[in-house]
């Protein structure tokens, strides 16, 4: 191996100087794929999880600083609770400082309504692991597009309702069944009806639970690239689930005008960490994990569906029995 | 709008900072955790100092010496280097053509070549295809630039550089570059570019434009692309101008500065490949030339995409009716084979039987002598035991008489002795 000097110190835009014979600008790639990111722009597809009344919309809303919510997009509809498990998406254009991102909000009306709630999983286990399929689908066309457009759900956020003691038992079905295919993360929604003694316990006890049930939620450990990576996620799995107030309205405090949930008692100020642990979750899915959130589902998900989907005999065509040896006998050939 | 991102979203204005403006900088940094990789090809004769543009280029001393002239045939060497800038990890291959042009019949050159962009190719989409893979982690070996090196002639391309080219195109992107330009004069240089560009034009080779859809580059690079092909000059020996040290060449009439845009295109040539264009290098031979080789070996094994009104056709079903086929002709050569080796065990067999008949009638023959023989001896030992009792008839029939005889005689015999004593 061999190693280039160390470059001068170069001001972005200088035309580099003659003298500096040691520069080759290697590094310059990195400018490079910054700029390719600019022009493509980013998807991203995150499903929310929970009974009716938990504040989903409004989070989603609060989150992205904008209407993103199926609710604000259709205001009129009357809004009953389905009899079924329904899923809704609702895709939004959204730019910050040139960057340009389609998000798609994922919502699931009647999930946990029901007075029989067996089995509410399905519809949503299915429409993951049907992004999963059509991506697959369109990655083994021979004549395939450019981008694959990327409708796999990244991230599913469940609301947990502030009850203060456990998890309930459809919470855990729902979590065991779907930490497998998609990225969990788990929120105590409306979490200004617990103190913060009463959020802490909570937590904890959320924390043993899912341990107890062998639950994995996002930030996986099994999936922590490196010693820095686990000390950052080891961070974040302490504090899981957040505790989270949403809010589209503003008010004035102390002379700003900041988002909240006004009461007669005060003003929960919802990107406050004192107030609520609103700003660790944007920060956690928006602004430092959301690439590795993407890449977990890309490399790890998805691709444990498609070694499942490419092994096990097609449904629809029935097939003889040697099929199962020859596909062994593929997987070892390829 | 977005780009590529489909239809039905709605643009959505921000009341509020989100963060997703940070997603480039996420991007980033997770590839530069894991490194990157540039694999160049080198293509052209023996001595047009290939190996040392690569070392000017990148500005380190690669292992290597001069290749001699006379190979057999055109092969392919490839090295790899971990090089570091600031905290950028590039992992580069150099690969070089070994022997091009020195052989005298040069029509199979460029057959080596095409097969090993396409072996890289083919080792890509094998990892792709694979059931369990593990393609964020795979060393891509796929060549992103070919720099073919043009003799410096000054008059016009040469045929095997345009045979060469023509089949290349389709399958790499070609950076042609004039190498040791500092042979030729600056008025013979530009017309001899010119001459290269319409006899490239002409024959329809498609060389690599830089990408001018992108504004912040748009400029530079349609600028550059008016200047291919580069005129380079190489060299890794340093010469003191002035008060500093250059990279350069030194003849007694002039020292040629590599890193003087008025002496050569190198800087260009570095702008053009590293600075500005590394990325869609990279970019361009995964979504246009790998997508192209894909689509043509897939379609050869005789894969297709139905129409969308059909279901498609899932490409794990089209495999296993085309593994259904092989393992059928596995079957039958194997059956082919079992005929084949029951056909010889059968003749075999029948040479033993023919051998064993044989023997058998050896067998009774001997035992028909065997028998005859003992018929002859026992008819013998009948005439024998005849003879035998003939003589013992005779014998007791002698005795008998000899009684008869003696008792008549024993009469005389005592008449006789009767007469003695009388």
């Amino acid at each position: 191996t061999s190693t280039v000097g160390r470059p001068q110190p170069q001001a972005k835009g200088e035309k580099t100087p003659i003298s500096d014979t040691s520069y080759v600008g290697i590094d310059a790639i990195l400018e490079q794929m910054r700029r390719k990111a600019m022009k493509q722009g980013f998807e991203f597809n995150v499903m929310v999880v929970g009974q009716s009344g938990l504040g989903k919309s409004t989070l989603m809303n609060t989150l992205f600083k904008s209407k993103v919510s199926r609710k604000s997009v259709q205001p009129n509809v009357e809004e009953r609770i389905p009899k079924t498990v329904e899923i809704k998406s609702v895709s939004h254009d959204v730019e910050e400082k040139g960057v340009r991102m389609k998000l798609t909000v994922i919502d699931t009306p009647g999930f946990g309504d029901q007075i029989n709630n067996e089995n509410c999983w399905q519809p949503i286990m299915k429409f993951i692991n049907d992004q999963y399929e059509a991506y697959l689908q369109e990655e083994i066309n021979i004549n395939r597009k450019k981008r694959i457009p990327d409708t796999r759900v990244h991230c599913c956020i469940y609301f947990i309702p502030p009850t203060g003691h456990c998890l309930r038992p459809l919470d855990v079905e729902f979590m065991r069944h779907l930490s497998k295919v998609v990225n969990i993360v788990p929120v105590i929604a409306k979490a200004d009806t617990l103190t913060l003694e009463e959020r802490d316990s909570f937590k904890k006890t959320i924390r043993e639970e899912l341990r107890a049930n062998g639950i994995d939620v996002y930030p996986q450990k099994e999936f922590d690239e490196d010693a820095e990576d686990r000390m950052i996620n080891d961070k974040i799995r302490e504090m899981i689930p957040f505790a989270v107030v949403g809010s589209d309205q503003e008010y004035q405090v102390n002379g700003k005008r900041i988002l909240g949930r006004k009461t007669k008692w005060g003003t929960i100020e919802v990107e406050n960490i004192a107030h609520c642990e609103f700003a660790y979750l944007r920060d956690l899915l928006i602004r430092t994990h959301m690439q590795n959130i993407k890449d977990i589902t890309c490399s790890i998900h998805y691709e444990t569906y498609r070694v499942r989907r490419l092994n096990e005999s097609n449904p629809a065509t029935p097939q003889p029995n040697g099929v199962a040896a020859q596909h062994e006998a593929l997987s070892h050939e390829m | 709008m977005v780009e590529g991102m489909g239809e039905g979203a709605r643009g959505v204005p921000l009341s509020g900072h989100v963060g997703f403006d940070s997603m480039p900088d996420q991007l980033v940094n997770k590839s530069v955790n894991h490194g990157f990789c540039f694999n160049i090809l080198c293509v052209g004769e023996t001595g047009l100092g290939k190996s040392t543009l690569m070392d000017t280029l990148f500005n380190t001393k690669f292992e290597g010496e001069p290749t001699q002239h006379n190979q057999p045939g055109v092969t392919l060497k490839s090295n790899t280097y971990e090089l570091q800038e600031s905290n950028v990890r590039l992992k580069l291959t150099v690969v070089n053509t070994v022997g091009f042009g020195d052989q005298i019949n040069k029509e199979d050159s460029y057959k080596s070549i095409v097969e090993f962009i396409d072996a890289q190719f083919e080792a890509y989409l094998q990892e792709e295809l694979k059931i369990k893979r593990t393609l964020h982690s795979y060393h891509d070996t796929r060549i992103h630039a070919c720099l073919y090196f043009i003799a410096p002639t000054g008059h016009s391309l040469k045929s095997l550089d345009l045979v060469t080219m023509k089949k290349l195109d389709s399958k790499v992107n070609i950076i042609p570059i004039i190498a040791k330009s500092d042979a030729i004069s600056k008025s013979e240089l530009a017309k001899f570019k010119i001459k290269i560009t319409s006899e490239l034009v002409s024959n329809g080779v498609q060389i690599y434009q830089f990408p001018t859809d992108d504004e912040s580059v748009a400029e530079i690079n349609s600028t550059m692309n008016s200047h291919l092909p580069f005129a380079v000059v190489g060299s890794t020996e340093e010469v003191k101008i002035g008060n500093k040290m250059v990279k350069a060449r030194q003849y007694p009439w002039g020292t040629v500065q590599v890193e003087n845009e008025t002496h050569c295109d190198f800087v260009k040539l570095r702008e053009m490949l590293i600075r500005v264009n590394m990325e869609d290098l990279r970019e361009q031979t995964h979504t246009r030339h790998y997508e192209l080789y894909r689509r043509c070996k897939l379609e050869e094994m005789g894969f297709k995409d139905t129409d969308p009104d059909s279901k498609p056709f899932s490409l794990q079903e089209t495999y296993e009716a085309k593994r259904n086929e092989f393992m059928g002709e596995l079957q039958k050569k194997e059956e082919e084979m079992r005929q084949m080796f029951v056909q010889r065990v059968k003749e075999k067999e029948a040479e033993l039987k023919e051998a064993e008949k044989e023997l058998h009638e050896k067998f009774d023959r001997l035992k028909k002598l065997h028998q005859d023989e003992k018929k002859k001896l026992e008819e013998k030992k009948k005439s024998l035991d005849d003879e035998v009792n003939t003589f013992k008839q005779k014998k007791t029939a002698a005795e008998l008489l000899q009684n008869q005889a003696q008792q008549a005689g024993g009469s005389t015999t005592l008449k006789r002795d009767k007469e003695r004593k009388n």
